[in-house]
């Protein structure tokens, strides 16, 4: 059986479609998951995905992380189940307590949506198995509150523990600490990101498909699960 | 039933860039003299008697701000 991977959809959410095709693309199951609704259905992983949840007010994923499936998440989370958050999904696992630091305001207050290169900085995490160390991957990047910011004490424990998984190269498009484009919880499950892996999944439809690697880094995350089920 | 004002800041360290352009704005305009803004958000509550300071900090630290990049304060007002 294909592992099944929820994509939760708040109230703003605009990325769960395409984060759903990026789990078929990979061969798992992607099962909807509501915000309203503590039940995750029994997923093997959560992804949640961009946009603009509550309208990012107060500050974004300030509102999200208190929905009922978010309490379901970092419970599950806390046993290991992998999760990925992308872009505002990233911001609502920073302000949920999975991730540490938080995201700000771009250093140009433009919002950058672009192709952006990252290197992989980190691939034993559970959503990076599928790259090599140090590979340049071409992923778009659309966000207006992407500033990676957290003390400098939390910086240096990130990178001294090799907990940044992705940084921006070519330049840093938002004023990011540390070129940080992506980080992981301390156990390596809990991952979140500001580009956007499930937009280039396919040449068709985006700039590479660079991104396919992430979703199946995390069946390759499962696999122990699936093979024991 | 009390006015309760909660404000919230960015840390100093924290790189504010709306207000830097508020900041480069104002020459612009024709003001002078203005050497830095900072722009943070100001909440009014109006909350029973029943809620105390306590509970009132649970608010500002725990929702109102994110304490890993912003600064808040809380204080009780006349209505």
């Amino acid at each position: 059986m294909s592992p099944r991977i929820g994509v939760i959809t708040f109230p703003g959410t605009l990325d769960d479609v395409d984060a759903a095709r990026a789990v078929r693309y990979a061969d798992a199951e992607a099962v909807s998951l509501w915000h309203a609704d503590a039940d995750l259905k029994g997923v093997d992983a959560v992804i949640v995905p961009g946009g603009f949840s509550y309208g990012d007010y107060l500050r974004c994923g300030a509102i999200a992380r208190f929905a009922p499936v978010m309490t379901s998440v970092v419970e599950a989370a806390a046993k290991g189940m992998p999760v990925l958050g992308i872009c505002n999904g990233f911001q609502i696992l920073c302000e949920a307590g999975l991730l540490p630091g938080a995201l700000v305001r771009n250093e140009k207050l433009h919002f950058v949506c672009r192709d952006q290169w990252l290197r992989v900085e980190n691939n034993a995490t559970a959503w990076s198995t599928r790259y090599d160390q140090g590979a340049e991957v071409l992923i778009p990047l659309k966000s207006g509150e992407g500033g990676y910011m957290a003390s400098q004490e939390t910086l240096d424990r990130l990178e001294g523990e090799g907990r940044v998984v992705f940084r921006y190269v070519g330049g840093n498009p938002n004023g990011s600490r540390n070129d940080i484009a992506g980080i992981a919880s301390e156990n390596g499950r809990v991952v979140g990101l500001m580009p956007h892996p499930e937009h280039a999944i396919d040449a068709l439809t985006g700039p590479s498909d660079d991104g396919l690697g992430v979703f199946f880094s995390a069946l390759d995350a499962l696999k122990p699960l699936a093979t024991t089920a | 039933m009390a006015r309760v004002v909660v404000d919230v800041m960015p840390k100093p360290e924290i790189l504010d860039p709306q207000g830097q352009a508020v900041a480069g704005a104002l020459p612009r305009l024709g003001f002078q003299g203005v050497t830095e803004v900072r722009q943070g958000k100001h909440f009014e509550l109006e909350v029973d008697d029943s809620v105390d300071d306590e509970t009132l900090a649970k608010i500002a630290e725990g929702f109102l701000a994110n304490p890993v990049i912003e600064d808040w304060t809380v204080r009780r007002v006349e209505a």
